[in-house]
C-alpha cells in the first residue's frame, strides 16, 4: 500500500493553473523527493495534501483512505517559510502546536520534553522564541513538526537556514524516523539532498509532473554510456567503439578524458581497447547526477 | 469546536499573562479619576494663585468703575492715541478703551492686547461692562435692586416617567444625557481598541509565517473564530475586574470620608454648617438621588451585550483586513469603510441621539447592527421600548453572523497570500472563490 496517492489533481487560480492533472504514488517507508523549480506548483500540492486548500479536481488517498479532516494528526508539516509565535515560550509553543494536532496537554508536554532532551536544549523551555537564534528556532520548529508522531512527514526545503552541524543532526533524525516507519516527502530544489537521501522522486515543472520513479531507475534511464578515464599518455580522438568528448591535461603526461561508448559495445571491450593505446589509471561510468537530469528536463521543457 | 476552544484559550492566556494587561486593567479605573482630580486641583490652584494682570484703561465716558476681581485696572492719564503708543513698550496685559457711549447702544469699546485674548477673558470683561451698563440703566429707569430680584424667578421642571405598571419615577434628563454620552463614547473606544488588537494579532501571525503551520492543523475559520472569541473573553474579564474594582473602591473611598451615612442626613449636616450652601445642595441631593435610581444592573447588562455584539461584528471585519495585508501601515486604507458607520453613530450620538432619543433617526440607528452598539448606548438610559431593544439585539446577532461569514471567506485566502497587491477587487475575488 502506498502512503499517499495523488490522483489526477488539478488546481486552477484565476490567472493560471497551479497543478495540471498531477498524479503521484508515494510508497510507504521511503523518502520521497518532490522536485521542481520555484513556482512549479510544489507548494500548492503540499498545501492540498495538508488540507490548507482544496483541489478543483482529483483526489488524495492517504494510507488507503480518502483524505479528510481526521488525517490532520497523521501529517507533520514543516513549511518552507518557517514561523513560530515570537512572544510565546518554547515549551508553551510546542505544547500548543501539538494540541492543535490532537494531542492532550499532558502527552504534549511529555513528548516535547523528550525531544528537547534529545536535542539537548532543555534549558530553552522558558525562553521566548524571539530570544532564540535562527538555528535554534529551526530546531524547535522541527520538533513541532514531528512530535505528534505523524506517519507522513512533509518537509519543505528542510535544510535551508541550518548550519552544517545542525543539518547533519536533522539528517540523522530524518533517517531514524524513516527507520521507525515514517514516510517522508522532501520538497526541494537542492539536488545534493535528493542524491543522498531520497529513494524515489517526482519532478514537477510548470504545474505538470514530468518524471516519477525510484532514483535508481531514473538514473538508469538517463545514463548516457559516457565514461571518465584517467590515463597516462594521449590517445587518438576516437575509435570504432567510442568517441572522445573531452580531454584535459592534469599534470605532466596525465590526462582525464570523457568518452562516449558507441551502441552495441560493452565497457569491457572499451577497457581492452583503451589499454592498447594508453596507460589506464581509472575508468568510471559517468552516471548523471540528479541535478543534471533535473536541468536537462527542465531546460528541455523550456525550449519546447 | 475543540480546536476553536484551544485557540481561544491560547489567545486569552497570551493577553492576560502580559504585564501590560495587568497594568492597564488595574490602573485604568484609578488613572481616570486621579487624572481628573489632578486637573481640577491644578485649575483651582492656578486660579487662586494667579497674579492679576495689569490692564490700563482710557475712559472717555467717565462712567467706568473698575472691578478689580480679575484684573488690576490702572487709569491712563491722557488720550487713547498716547495710551496706544505707551502700551507698545509696556509690560501690561492690555489696554481697554471706553469711548463716550450711548447707554442704549454702547459701541466702540475696544481692547488692545499683544496676544489674542482668550474667550474667557473677553467674557469676563464683557460681563463686567454689561453689569455696569445694567446698573446705569436701572438708575435711569428708577428700578431698585429689590424690584429686579423679585422679577427674576428660577423655575426648574421636574420630569416624571410613568411606566406601564403605573410606577412614577423622577427622571433627570441631564443625568441620562451624561450616562448616554459616557456609555456611547466608551463603546466607541472599546470596539476600536479591541478590533485593532484583533487586526494586529492576525498581521503578526501572517508576517511571522506561523499561520501556515496553524492552518495545516485547523481550518482558517476556526483560527479566526478562536482569535476573536479569545480576545472577547479578555474584554469581558477586563470589564468584570473594572466593575468589581470600581464598586469596591468607591465604597472604600466613601467609607473613608465618612460619607456612607444616608445622603439626606449628610446634606442636612452640611446645611447646618454652611447655611449659604443650602440652595446648591438641594440640587446636589436631587442628582445623587437620581444616580442612586439608575438601574446599573440593566445598564451593565446592555453595555456588555452591545460591546460583545459590536466587537464580534467589527472584530471579524478587522480580522479580514488584517488577513489581507502584510503590515499595519497597509491596513490603514481598508480601515476607512469600517470606520464610517462607527463615526456616523459616534457623531449621531452628539447631534441627535442624545437630544432626541426617540426620534426616527435615533431609533433606526439603534436598530441597524452597524450603528446600534453606540446608538443604543446613547438611548438606553432614557428608556427604550422592549420591542425596539429586542429587534436591535436580534439584528446585531444577525449582523455579526453575517460579517463573520464574509470575513471568514476573505480571511481563509488572505492569510496565505504574501506580497500581493491588495485592493477591493482582489478581496471581492477572494470572497467569491469557492472552497
Amino acid at each position: 500500500m502506498d502512503a499517499l496517492v495523488v490522483n489526477q489533481v488539478t488546481k486552477r487560480y484565476t490567472n493560471h493553473v497551479a497543478l495540471d492533472d498531477v498524479s503521484l504514488n508515494i510508497p510507504q517507508h521511503t523518502i520521497f523527493g518532490l522536485l521542481g523549480p520555484n513556482g512549479a506548483g510544489k507548494t500548492t500540492l503540499i498545501r492540498i495534501i495538508n488540507q490548507i486548500i482544496n483541489a478543483d479536481h482529483g483526489d488524495i488517498i492517504i494510507f488507503g483512505e480518502k483524505l479528510q479532516e481526521k488525517h490532520i494528526g497523521a501529517i507533520g508539516y514543516l513549511p518552507e517559510e518557517r514561523g513560530l509565535y515570537k512572544k510565546l515560550k518554547v515549551g508553551d509553543q510546542l505544547i500548543y502546536l501539538a494540541q492543535l494536532k490532537g494531542l492532550s496537554a499532558k502527552v504534549a508536554a511529555e513528548k516535547s520534553k523528550n525531544w528537547m532532551r534529545k536535542f539537548q536544549i532543555t534549558d530553552w523551555w522558558n525562553k521566548k522564541v524571539e530570544d532564540l537564534s535562527k538555528g535554534m528556532a529551526q530546531k524547535v520548529q522541527f520538533i513541532s513538526t514531528v512530535m505528534h508522531e505523524p506517519r507522513l512527514i512533509i518537509l519543505d526545503e528542510p535544510f535551508s537556514g541550518f548550519d552544517p552541524v545542525n543539518a547533519q543532526l536533522i539528517t540523522q533524525e530524518i533517517l531514524e524516523l524513516k527507520q521507525k516507519g515514517c514516510t517522508i516527502i522532501f520538497s526541494t530544489h537542492r539536488m545534493e539532498t535528493v542524491e543522498d537521501l531520497c529513494d524515489d522522486i517526482a519532478l514537477i515543472n510548470k504545474s505538470k509532473k514530468i518524471l516519477e520513479g525510484s532514483k535508481k531507475k531514473i538514473k538508469e534511464t538517463y545514463r548516457t554510456n559516457t565514461y571518465t578515464v584517467e590515463h597516462r599518455g594521449m590517445f587518438s580522438p576516437s575509435s570504432e567503439r567510442f568517441e572522445l568528448i573531452s580531454q584535459k591535461n592534469l599534470e605532466d603526461t596525465f590526462f582525464k578524458s570523457v568518452i562516449k561508448m558507441k551502441d552495441g559495445n560493452n565497457p569491457n571491450q572499451l577497457i581492452r581497447d583503451l589499454t592498447e593505446v594508453t596507460e589506464v589509471h581509472s575508468f568510471i561510468e559517468k552516471i548523471p547526477s540528479m541535478s543534471e537530469i533535473f536541468i536537462t528536463l527542465v531546460k528541455g521543457e523550456h525550449h519546447e | 469546536m475543540n480546536k476553536i476552544w484551544l485557540i481561544m484559550r491560547r489567545e486569552f492566556l497570551n493577553r492576560v499573562q502580559k504585564k501590560s494587561f495587568l497594568i492597564a486593567t488595574i490602573l485604568l479605573p484609578l488613572i481616570f479619576p486621579l487624572l481628573m482630580a489632578i486637573l481640577v486641583y491644578a485649575a483651582i490652584e492656578q486660579k487662586k494663585h494667579a497674579s492679576k494682570e495689569v490692564v490700563y484703561y482710557v475712559d472717555d465716558s467717565n462712567r467706568f468703575v473698575p472691578d478689580t476681581a480679575k484684573y488690576i485696572f490702572r487709569k491712563f492719564p491722557g488720550p487713547i492715541d498716547d495710551a496706544k503708543k505707551a502700551f507698545q513698550h509696556d509690560q501690561s496685559h492690555g489696554l481697554l478703551f471706553i469711548p463716550n457711549f450711548d447707554l442704549s447702544n454702547p459701541q466702540g469699546i475696544t481692547l488692545y492686547t499683544k496676544v489674542n485674548p482668550s474667550p474667557n477673558e473677553l467674557g469676563d470683561l464683557e460681563g463686567m461692562l454689561e453689569n455696569q451698563v445694567k446698573e446705569l440703566k436701572m438708575v435711569k429707569f428708577n428700578i431698585s435692586q429689590k424690584v429686579l430680584d423679585s422679577i427674576k424667578t428660577d423655575i426648574s421642571i421636574r420630569t416624571i416617567n410613568i411606566s406601564e405598571e403605573g410606577h412614577e419615577e423622577t427622571s433627570n434628563t441631564n443625568v441620562l444625557f451624561g450616562i448616554g454620552m459616557a456609555c456611547g463614547i466608551m463603546m466607541y473606544i472599546f470596539i476600536f481598541i479591541y478590533g485593532a488588537q484583533i487586526m494586529q494579532g492576525v498581521i503578526e501571525e501572517k508576517t511571522s509565517k506561523v499561520v501556515e503551520v496553524i492552518v495545516s492543523s485547523v481550518k482558517p475559520f476556526q483560527l479566526m473564530m478562536g482569535k476573536i472569541m479569545g480576545l472577547a473573553s479578555v474584554g469581558l474579564l477586563q470589564f468584570l475586574i473594572w466593575i468589581i474594582l470600581i464598586t469596591t473602591l468607591s465604597s472604600v473611598v466613601l467609607g473613608f470620608f465618612g460619607l456612607e451615612m444616608p445622603q439626606q442626613q449628610m446634606m442636612n449636616e452640611m446645611n447646618r454648617q454652611y447655611p449659604e450652601a443650602q440652595l446648591q445642595n438641594q440640587g446636589m441631593i436631587e442628582v445623587m438621588r437620581l444616580i442612586g435610581q439608575i438601574p446599573f444592573g440593566y445598564l451593565i447588562f446592555n453595555f456588555l451585550f452591545y460591546f460583545l455584539g459590536g466587537y464580534l461584528l467589527y472584530g471579524a471585519l478587522f480580522a479580514a483586513v488584517g488577513s489581507a495585508v502584510d503590515s499595519p501601515a497597509e491596513a490603514q486604507q481598508f480601515m476607512f469603510p469600517i470606520t464610517i458607520p462607527m463615526l456616523i453613530s459616534y457623531f449621531g450620538l452628539f447631534t441627535f441621539i442624545l437630544d432626541d432619543p426617540d426620534g426616527t433617526i435615533s431609533t433606526w440607528l439603534s436598530i441597524i447592527p452597524f450603528t446600534s452598539p453606540i446608538a443604543m448606548m446613547g438611548r438606553i438610559g432614557f428608556g427604550v421600548p422592549g420591542w425596539q431593544l429586542a429587534l436591535s439585539m436580534v439584528s446585531l446577532i444577525g449582523g455579526f453572523i453575517f460579517t463573520t461569514w464574509v470575513a471568514g471567506r476573505i480571511y481563509r485566502v488572505g492569510i496565505l497570500m504574501h506580497g500581493t497587491k491588495i485592493n477591493y477587487k482582489v478581496m471581492a475575488k477572494w470572497f467569491m472563490m469557492k472552497a
